[in-house]
């Protein structure tokens, strides 16, 4: 058994790409025959609204693997990354919607919503290239900030709080219905798909070794000729550029883009995925963001049908069936970071890389000898 | 010119056009400092230092601690930039304090204003509105080019920046690229990548593989992906590591770590290497290993290199000339014997003599 094990690791390690692809499928293709005839999912709700539900968590996968870009790969911590979901989507609605009259497809769309959101990402990115820690991520922050608020008073242009409405749905031999979730889940795993190889490829690369390498000691990256610079502005534009294919299905799917939809708790829960699932581990950081969605909108909607149900009575103030435990989201998420990083700080399933770097203290030769790489850049003399 | 910090007159090239041109130092000469000075605030760490490493040739420099020797490394490695003087390294001017860099900012806008400008000209001579608009257009284009050149930094852009009479100085990683690998006082290797990653790390300008060879894992990244781990091997084996190449670089033993930070700086193919205390903390027999080693690389690899060293018995050994500081000054230089029996090194190193 174990030997088959490591020849299908040796074989999948050889062909990584194929095996991302082939595994992906197997799981896009079980998990809805799963939750449509499998009690207890299949009672729980309709297998239509299973899939849908699905199709919304491949979003935020979407959101989490661009994040794990930045923050996993290249290590900067990006607390604004909503704008450019917002980006993205604001793209596919000005170009496919009945706001200017225009029509582009669907499918090129989604390359020009990423290319629009990477030029932001550059030029979001560049003013905070020499801030670490802290300051990048209040600047971020700020970004993140600014750009719903410019769509939210652009209302000239975007129509302000309203929103875009009447979004374009996407074509393929026929416009996706409006009914039927399913064309959408299969994009969305064709797409998700796609970029799970990229980010793997790119992870193996001379640039992935690069980030790294940022991530551990810039200084010793810059004075191994990595130039930190354009190596930076490629994490945050290929993050960005994934989360601009997030916003151009988002917009088409719900056929209506608002400021709204890109508040700082989608940036949040976003980086939340991403810690939760495991910093630098695609796989990891994927799981993380189902874990969140679905504890999010099926979980907890469960929780309130559940005591609904039950109808117990009440005990003094508290009364289960009245709490909306929707409400409690942002609570458990918080508790769920708390104990995360108290307990397993380096995630549900870490990279093998994170791991060594936050369990130093367990392994052989220990970490007295590792360079620091918060100290001063400036050695003294 | 200006005096900056009291008792330090500045000697700032004034003049853009020797910092562009092709500095002559002689066909054997590879690095050469001049009156380099760095203060921080009120402390001057390196006075006016002169230096010139001979191609092939190991260098030494020796002080007392706190003397500005890894000050000056940092100078001439693009991390800090000089107070006053400047660095030419194989025949270019690398490093020297910025000349005119309020004017940067003025060369990012220019473009897009003479853009501006035609536009404001066409508007006036009634031309066609998509004219305009696309010289409008045009401007802007110009702008969001200049302001990513301002921060990636072309090979074109700086010829713009001289010719506008702007200096700015390399950074460590155009230093790198220009052919200067170096190593750190306290260990910066990656702690968390294997030793062989580190070595690929080093070789990091030497490789071409970008973002789009990644993405569609083109031949030439798969092919460079194998070639790369192999030639990183050879370097290992060159310190001899080869065998070590699959563990991380934390769990290595001290002396290894020292020669995995020595593979990585080869692994850029380097003309000159600074070392920066290479035997630091080792035992006599690494010691020695050490020594040898470095006096291979240049016998072996042609490599000239700039040494800074506490050990004298690897100072005396191996250095063609010694350079001594102390606090911040060149007290002494000449080959080894001359700089033992020199009474201002012997007295920096001991003390004065009781009266």
């Amino acid at each position: 058994m174990s030997a088959a094990i490591a020849r299908l690791r040796t074989t999948s390690g050889a062909h990584r790409s194929a095996s991302i692809l082939i595994g992906w499928a197997i799981v896009a293709t079980v998990l809805p025959f799963v939750v449509a005839y499998l009690p207890p999912f299949s009672t729980f709700q309709s297998a239509n609204l299973w899939i849908d539900g699905f199709t919304n968590a491949g979003v935020l996968i979407l959101l989490a693997l661009g994040l794990n870009i930045v923050v996993g790969y290249a290590g900067l911590l990006d607390l604004g990354y909503a704008a450019f979901y917002a980006i993205g989507a604001y793209t596919y609605a000005f170009g496919a919607s009945p706001i200017y009259g225009l029509h582009v497809p669907f499918w090129p769309m989604l390359l020009v919503g990423a290319v629009a959101a990477a030029m932001f990402g550059i030029m979001l990115g560049a003013p905070t290239l020499r801030l670490r820690g802290d300051y990048l991520a209040i600047v971020t922050l700020g970004f993140g900030e600014i750009v719903p608020a410019v769509f939210l008073n652009a209302d000239k242009f975007t129509k302000g709080t309203n929103g875009i409405g009447g979004v374009y749905r996407p074509n393929f031999l026929g416009e996706f219905p409006i009914i039927d979730p399913k064309p959408y889940y299969i994009a969305m795993v064709v797409i998700l798909a796609l970029v799970m190889v990229a980010v793997y490829r790119l992870q193996d690369s001379r640039l992935g070794r690069a980030w790294a390498a940022i991530r551990e000691d810039e200084l010793a990256a810059a004075s191994n000729g990595i130039n930190t610079v354009t190596t930076k502005l490629l994490a945050f534009a290929l993050g960005a550029s994934v989360a601009g294919f997030a916003g151009v299905f988002e917009a088409s799917k719900l056929t209506l883009v608002s400021p709204d939809q890109f508040i700082f708790q989608v940036s949040f829960t976003v980086l939340a995925a991403v810690v939760l699932g495991g910093m630098g581990n695609p796989w990891g950081v994927a799981v993380g963001a189902f874990v969140l969605y679905t504890i999010q909108s099926v979980l907890l909607k469960g929780l309130n049908t559940f005591f609904d149900t039950l109808a117990l009575p009440a005990i003094g103030p508290i009364n289960l069936a009245s709490i909306d435990f929707t409400q409690y989201q942002f609570l458990l998420y918080g508790l769920a970071l708390v104990g995360m990083m108290l307990l397993r700080p380096e995630g549900l399933f870490p990279s093998s890389r994170r791991r060594r770097e936050l369990h130093a203290e367990t392994e052989a030769g220990g970490d007295e000898l590792g360079p620091d790489p918060s100290s001063s850049p400036v050695e003294e003399a | 010119m200006t005096e900056d910090v009291e008792g330090v007159v500045e000697v700032q090239v004034e003049d853009i056009g020797q910092l562009a041109a092709e500095v002559d130092m002689g066909e054997d000469v590879v690095l050469a400092a001049v009156k380099v000075t760095k203060s921080f605030g009120g402390l001057v760490a390196v006075r006016e230092v002169d230096l010139e490493i001979p191609r092939g040739d190991i260098v030494s420099l020796i002080g007392p601690n706190g003397a500005g020797k890894t000050t000056f490394f940092n100078v001439i490695a693009g991390i800090l930039d000089p107070t006053s003087g400047h660095v030419a390294f194989d025949k270019r001017t690398m490093i020297a304090r910025p000349i005119r860099a309020w004017f940067e900012p003025i060369v990012w806008v220019v473009p897009a204003i003479l853009a501006g400008l035609v536009a404001a000209g066409a508007l006036l001579l009634n031309a066609s509105p998509t004219v305009v608009s696309l010289l409008i257009l045009l401007a802007l284009g110009l702008l969001i080019v200049m302001f990513l050149a301002a921060i990636v930094r072309p090979r074109w852009y700086l010829r713009v920046l001289l010719r506008a009479g702007v200096f700015r100085s390399a950074r460590p990683n155009d230093m790198v690229k220009a052919g200067i690998g170096r190593t750190f006082q306290n260990i910066r290797l990656f702690a968390n990548m294997t030793a062989l990653e580190n070595v690929q790390v080093g070789m990091h300008h030497t490789l071409r593989a970008n973002a789009a060879d990644a993405l569609f894992s083109t031949p030439r990244a798969r092919t460079e992906e194998r070639t790369s781990a192999d030639t990183a091997t050879d370097y290992l084996r060159l310190v001899g590591l080869a065998d070590r190449r699959g563990e991380l670089a934390k769990n290595l033993p001290y002396g290894d770590q020292r020669r995995l930070e020595l593979a990585r700086a080869l692994g850029s193919q380097p003309k000159l290497l600074l070392l920066d205390e290479p035997t630091a903390g080792m035992n006599p027999r690494e010691t020695i290993e050490m020594t040898r080693l470095i006096d291979r690389l240049r016998k072996d690899l042609g490599l000239s290199i700039l040494l800074i060293e506490h050990d004298m018995k690897v100072v005396m050994g191996i250095s063609d000339r010694i350079y001594v500081l102390d606090h911040g000054e060149l007290i002494a230089q000449g080959s080894p014997e001359e700089v033992r029996s020199n009474p201002r090194v012997i007295e920096a190193y001991l003390g004065k003599p009781a009266a």
